[in-house]
Formats: C-alpha cells, structure tokens, sequence
C-alpha cells in the first residue's frame, strides 16, 4: 500500500498557497534589502519557480532529503525552514542557519533534512548518489531528492551520479528546474534533445516532463517518483518546465531574453493558477487570499527585525567548523 | 611475538578490522571487488562482505568523491578508492569544493567522515599520467586532512585513526611501498594522525621526509653513519594538519636540516616545512640554510633510468646530507 499521491484537503492547499506566497514575498524582500546595500554578495531568486519548489516538497515527508542550488531559497522554505534563520543567515549573522558562514549559496537546514543550497552547478548531484546510498545501506525509509536546472545536465558530474544511481538502484529523485536557461544559454542552444527528461533513457530509468508552473501536476509527479524511489523502484528524472522572473543573478543585464518573453511566463504564474483554481473550487476567496498575502507580508517583516537585530558572528571564532 | 606483514597487508588487515567492527564502513572504487584491488589491497574482502559493501564502480571519479562525500554526510563511514592518485584529479570538485568546505559552510551543523585512499608515486614505468604524488595540492585546502604512512605498522594504524576521524582524510598511499615488510602489531589499534615519528635519532643533521623517502633516508642514515655523520629522520606521517614540534625541535638540536620528498620542488610539501621551520625558534639554532631535495620539475618520464634520476635515490639523501653537514653560515 502506498501513501504516495492523495488529493490534497483545502487546508493542505491553503498551507501550500501560504507556501508559495512566502517564497514569493521572502525573494521580493531580499531583492530589496540587496537594492538598500543590507545585504552584500549576490543572489540567484526564485521568483516565479514556487509551483516546482512547493510542489516537489508536498511529495516529501520530514524525514527525507533535499539537496538544493544556488536558487535554493524557495526550495528552502518548502521544505520547512523558519524565514528568521534564513534571513539571519542573508544578512550573515550568528543567528543564521550557517551562522554567518555560509550566505545565500549554502543555506541548509539540516533538521528539516535541507543539506543544502549549493554553489556549485550539479554540485549536489554526484551527493545525491552517496545520500541514497546512505540511505539504502541502512534501510531507511527515506528518498533523497536532488534540485538542479537545465543548466547543469550538461555537467559531467550528472552523467556519472545518474549512472550510479540506476545501476545500484537508489531511492533519489533527481528533480531538474527547466526554467529554460543556464546563465545566459538558452536550453535549446545547449542539448540538441529536444526534452532533458529524454536523457533518462541513456540510463534506463524512467524520465517525465511536466508543467512546472502547475504545482499540483509538479506535486502528482513527484508523488509517483517518490513512491518509485522509496518502494525499491530506483531513481526518476523529472523535467520540471517553468521560467525565472529575474536575471539569473544581480548583475545580469538579461540580453539574452526578450520582455515579452518575460511577460508570456508572468502570464503563468504558479501562484495566480493555484489560487485561482481554489478560488473557482470554492476553497478561497479573494478576501481569504489578500488575507494571507498580509500575513506572509507580516511574517517578512518579523523575519527582517529578527535579522537586523541578531549579532554578527565573534570574530574571535573564524577558525571554527573547519574540522570535526 | 612480533610478525611482519607487507605495507598492502596490513592495509587489507586494517579495512577488515574496521569493517568488522563497524558496519557503517564500506569500501567503494573501482575493481575494489572480484578484482582485490589494482595493486591488490582489497584482496579477499569482497569475498568476505560481500558486493553491497565491498562496491565496484563504474570509471566514474567524480561520483566515487560524490558518493563518498553524500555516504559520510548521512550516516556512513565510507573508504573510497581512487586507482592512481593522478586521477584525483577527475574528483577535484567534489573533495575540495564540497567535502573540506561543507562543515565551515554550514556552521559546524555537518560532518563528513570518510577516508579516500589512493596510490601515488613513481617508479613502476607507468609514465607521467600514472605516477603523480599530488599530496601538497590537499594540503592547500582547508577541511581536508593528508596523511601519508611510511611504513607497515604506521599504515595500519593510520588508516584505523582515518576511519574514525570525522572530517575527510586523504590517505596517500606509495605503490613501491606496497610489497615492503615490517612488524605489524595484531589486532585494532589508531596511530594518532597530527602526530610526527622521529624515526631515527642523531645530532648531526635532520632528514624530514615523507612516504617513500622515509625509509630511502634511512637507508641514507645507515650509509653516513659509518662517516660520523648521525642523521636524526622524522617523519610527520600526517602532512595536514601538522604536528611541527618534533621537526622543530629537532632542528634546533641538530642546526641542519634536509627536507626530502618525492613530489617535484616547486610548490612541493617541501617549500612548507622550509618556511615553518624558517618562522620557528628552530631559525636561531640553524647552522646552515634549510635545504630541499625533491623530485624534478618534469612530468615522470617512461625511459626507466630517467624516471630513476627524476626521484631522489639513497645516494642524492647520502650526498645532499653530507654537503649540508659542511656547510656554514
């Protein structure tokens, strides 16, 4: 018997809805804080990539894994993380999940089974591999699943982790953002195959496309890969099609993409389309949804006061955590 | 009774001891099975663990470092096998980019615990794509320990206290050391790793050298012993982190010290211990500039008697020590 795909009550839907709305707000207000010279460095922001987050996450119990990108911070919330410490951690204070020490790139929360946002393009992948691994070595109940973009299929490291988890057969999903770009290269311009998810045939396990702007469809698929996974089926490749608001960094000029592009896939926005559906299913109201969207608004704001006003780390402790 | 084993023996013996004990330790590498190793090591443990955790792999180094590094960072303790330490370099992002690095990246709130053991050196005629000795590159980045044993007994115990330290520990094995023998203790015992050997005491000169020129420079000390010349050799065993006590201290008892290591000069292991030394009190009590004896800055070449001349021999440590024994400020 599997507790896999079961449609979702209208309270799970709200939660979910709460969900995306925070990512959307906590990537508004990071653009922001970034814009008033609060927060140095760069960031990768998710806008418009909540439907895949939120929906791979809700397939995902407590208790099993992610590994993230740069763009992590969505998949970070989905997962369960407090907005508090991940601000904290944005503004690289002691508070922060990585006390400072790791910054947007390397957020992790491991109670919530987050090992982390990660630097590297398909830096997590190869990890993935060792995850389920792990997991299968001690008979655990659990999937690990990796976030990566289209971008880093094209990375050696990807090849070699799929490989590895086909033939020894491990519980991982291996969830790709589609959002139609590396950096600058257009998906088209980079794979001469037509859909990434066709690139699971080279290691017999299965591949699927899906809209990754239709959270429930994202929630659907991933359900089955996880079932898949968790059952001793082996790993899956999912394709998720969805497209970033933003440039693919702070400083990126977006030459390589037209605004009517842009707008096309505002068009389709994850959170517009969920929230409609609920409301034509008589599950929300226009009231309810401004509600909410003040209340995730609410939360922001507590999460900033609380990052504004933690510590900056000791500086007598920089020699600390590079050994156990 | 004391009993002696080959150098890959009591790598075997030490696996088998830790794999015994502890069932989170599984060996992953390629033709680490059936095959008992490249060189041999693993010879036999297939057969008595079994295939989950005695893993072949496919040719895939970055996921060998990957698995490795996802395994330890949920619960397990892997050793993972790279054939030739020259193909580390296949594994470079995942060993310096996320297993030194994920520990400090993350607030201390991980750990990676795993040992990644690799053959390295010249001298077998496999030329320069087969024979690298690339120990100062790890040494270079932080979150990574490098230990390099010199002997059969010190390779035991060194990879027993490398299984159960909880950071990544690369453990740089020498092929030519693998048929040598020495007396190994039985059963489990950990050599502290940051724990330097004086090997050989005396007062005239210190010979610092690692892996294979250990026991070259006690060949070399045995040879300067009947010119009068007492040659003191320590060896640090553990290249990162360092125990640099003992290399100082002896220099300031000796006034004179060689540092020799197989690895080519420039931006060798060498040019470190040159500078601690330099840094240290040892720096009042020298009586002669620090000097190195390395391996050549080539790529290892095939023709067998350039790959001789391109490593330090015995007669280089004898001749190199007894010049630095005349030499004056």
């Amino acid at each position: 018997m599997t507790d896999s795909y079961a449609e979702l009550s209208p309270q799970t839907l709200h939660d979910l809805l709460h969900q995306m709305l925070l990512i959307r707000a906590f990537e508004e207000s990071a653009e922001q804080l970034y814009l008033q010279g609060m927060i140095h460095g760069t960031m990768h922001l998710s806008i418009g990539q909540e439907g895949s987050a939120v929906g791979a996450c809700a397939a995902l119990r407590p208790t099993d894994y992610i590994l993230s990108t740069h763009r992590g911070h969505g998949h970070c919330i989905a997962k369960g993380a407090r907005v508090d410490q991940m601000m904290a951690e944005f503004f690289g204070k002691e508070s922060g999940y990585c006390r400072g020490r790791g910054g947007s790139m390397h957020m992790a929360d491991v109670d919530t089974g987050n090992l982390g946002a990660n630097g590297i393009v398909a830096g997590g992948v190869p990890m993935a591999a060792g995850v389920g691994l792990s997991i299968q070595m001690q008979r655990q109940d659990r999937v690990a699943l990796v976030f990566f973009g289209d971008g880093a299929t094209n990375e050696g490291a990807f090849h070699e982790s799929l490989n590895l988890a086909a033939i020894w057969n491990l519980p991982v999903v291996y969830f790709c953002e589609n959002n139609q770009y590396a950096m600058s290269m257009a998906i088209g311009r980079a794979s001469k195959v037509d859909r990434l998810s066709e690139r699971a045939a080279a290691y017999g396990i299965p591949g699927v496309t899906v809209d990754g702007n239709d959270m429930l469809a994202v929630y659907r698929m991933t359900c089955e890969a996880v079932e898949r996974a968790r059952s001793g089926g082996g790993p899956t490749l999912i394709e998720a099609l969805t497209y970033r608001w933003k440039g693919h960094s702070k400083s990126d000029k977006q030459r390589y993409r037209t605004k009517e592009e842009v707008k096309e896939w505002q068009d389709r926005d994850p959170i517009a389309r969920l929230a409609q559906k609920m409301i034509e299913g008589a599950m929300l109201t226009e009231d309810a949804l401004a509600r909410l969207q003040a209340q995730v608004d609410e939360e922001i704001a507590t999460a900033i006061e609380f990052a504004k006003a933690s510590p900056e780390p000791d500086p007598t402790t920089i020699l600390e955590g590079v050994y156990a | 009774m004391s009993r002696e084993l080959t150098y890959a023996e009591a790598i075997r013996e030490a696996i088998d001891l830790a794999m015994a004990r502890d069932e989170r330790v599984f060996l992953v590498g390629e033709d680490v099975g059936v095959y008992g190793g490249a060189f041999g090591v693993t010879d036999g443990l297939y057969q008595k663990y079994g295939a989950a955790r005695v893993r072949d792999t496919p040719i895939s180094e970055a996921g060998i470092a990957g698995v490795a590094t996802g395994a330890a960072l949920t619960g397990m303790r892997p050793i993972a096998e790279i054939q030739f330490m020259d193909f580390i370099t296949l594994s470079m992002e995942q060993l310096v980019l996320q297993a030194a690095k994920l520990r400090f990246m993350l607030g201390g709130k991980v750990e990676v615990p795993f040992v990644l053991r690799t053959p390295a050196g010249a001298g077998t005629g496999a030329a320069a794509q087969h024979s690298e000795s690339l120990e100062n590159w790890f040494v270079h980045v932080p979150g990574l320990k490098v230990v390099m044993p010199s002997t059969p007994a010190d390779a035991k115990g060194l990879l027993l206290a490398a299984i159960e330290d909880p950071n990544p520990v690369i453990f740089v094995e020498h092929k030519l050391l693998y048929r040598t023998k020495g007396v190994v203790p039985e059963g489990y015992y950990t050599t502290p790793l940051s724990r330097s050997e004086i090997k050989r005491t005396g007062r005239d000169v210190t010979i610092v050298a690692t892996s294979l020129m250990v026991a070259r420079a006690m060949e070399a000390a045995t040879e300067l012993a009947r010119e009068g010349i007492e040659a003191e050799i320590v060896d640090p065993r553990t290249l990162k982190p360092l125990d640099a006590e003992p290399l100082v201290q002896s220099v300031c008892k000796t006034g004179r010290v060689l540092i020799v290591h197989e690895a080519c000069k420039t931006g060798g292991f060498g040019g470190e211990l040159a500078a601690i030394l330099a840094e240290s009190e040892a720096f009042d009590y020298l009586d002669a500039p620090i000097r190195r004896l390395a391996g050549l800055d080539i790529p290892v070449p095939y023709n067998r008697e350039l790959e001789r001349r391109m490593v330090p021999q015995v007669t280089d440590i004898v001749e190199a020590a007894r010049r630095l024994t005349k030499e004056a400020r």
